[in-house]
């Protein structure tokens, strides 16, 4: 399990290691393009693009799919499993700390029926 | 957001939701059963903003709660964590306090690429609606957030966070 996830991260920081796949998937994440669009976005030529999409699918990052004689990329499954793990766990924290705020406001609210008691006698 | 303000069934807790709402910015709601002033008290009050920052499930607890809440004051939360020696702090400045309605402060223990957070607080009759959006700098600075597994609360050193980290990903089938 160690040693998958570690052969996973070495996939994406080498992925992640170039300028213009990064570029690819900043792109992506605006948008789904074909190779020839990338191709023409980065001034390469399609071959070089191939190989650039191939190591981000590699690793995960990207996926293709082939309609007709047009590639499409869009971002990978791990990319987006990832961003909804972590957006998760986020509202998770915020969730506890919330529950954890209910319980201040409803002693503060208390007090105050207490006081406001008090004040009127 | 169908789900906002509305509570939980199984434990009759509000229910609180998150929403990626573009790509720097996220929005947390979740609603009170209390007037907005109270709420804010809460918030604005380092003697209570104490006793629920930091709930006794994250595993880590206050070491001090510095809070100068008027805009252009400072804050400065510092925790301990029972399997870390270093102690962590989180600090920066308020930007903006408006009473019982909007709190903005920035968010600064990373460096530049930390958020802007703003609160709002809403009084809809007996409850109030509390609006809270992170917003980075860049597209760049949200993804890096995400990428590095901090969810801002209490960084990646942290094994419980990372811990329900790995539970999050686990349930949701991630390979």
């Amino acid at each position: 399990m160690v040693q998958y996830t570690t052969a996973r991260l070495d996939d994406s920081f080498a992925a992640l290691s170039d300028a213009t796949r990064r570029g690819v998937l900043e792109q992506l994440g605006r948008a789904d393009a074909s190779i020839t669009e990338l191709a023409e976005k980065f001034h390469m030529t399609l071959t070089g693009m191939k190989k650039h999409v191939g190591v981000l699918e590699q690793a995960g990052l990207v996926a293709t799919e082939k309609v007709g004689r047009v590639r499409t990329c869009k971002l990978g499954p791990r990319r987006l499993a990832e961003e909804t793990a972590w957006i998760e766990a986020y509202r998770q924290l915020w969730a506890s700390r919330f529950d954890a705020l209910d319980k201040v406001v409803e002693e503060l609210k208390q007090k105050e029926t207490v006081d406001g008691l008090k004040r009127s006698e | 957001m169908d789900s906002k303000g509305a509570s939980d069934p199984t434990s009759g807790k509000n229910r609180t939701t998150v929403e990626r709402t573009s790509e720097r910015e996220l929005v947390v709601t979740r609603s009170f059963n209390a007037p907005a002033r109270l709420v804010f008290a809460a918030w604005t009050k380092p003697e209570l903003l104490m006793r629920w920052w930091a709930p006794k499930s994250f595993g880590v607890s206050f070491l001090s709660c510095e809070a100068d809440v008027r805009a252009g004051g400072t804050y400065r939360f510092v925790f301990g964590h029972a399997a870390s020696e270093q102690p962590m702090a989180f600090f920066g400045r308020y930007i903006e306090v408006t009473p019982h309605k909007r709190l903005v402060w920035t968010n600064d223990e990373d460096g530049k690429g930390g958020a802007v957070t703003t609160v709002t607080f809403e009084e809809r009759g007996a409850e109030t609606l509390v609006v809270l959006h992170d917003l980075y700098p860049s597209k760049e600075a949200l993804d890096g957030a995400i990428a590095s597994g901090s969810t801002g609360g209490f960084g990646e050193t942290f094994e419980q966070l990372d811990e329900l980290l790995v539970t999050t990903s686990t349930s949701l089938g991630r390979s």
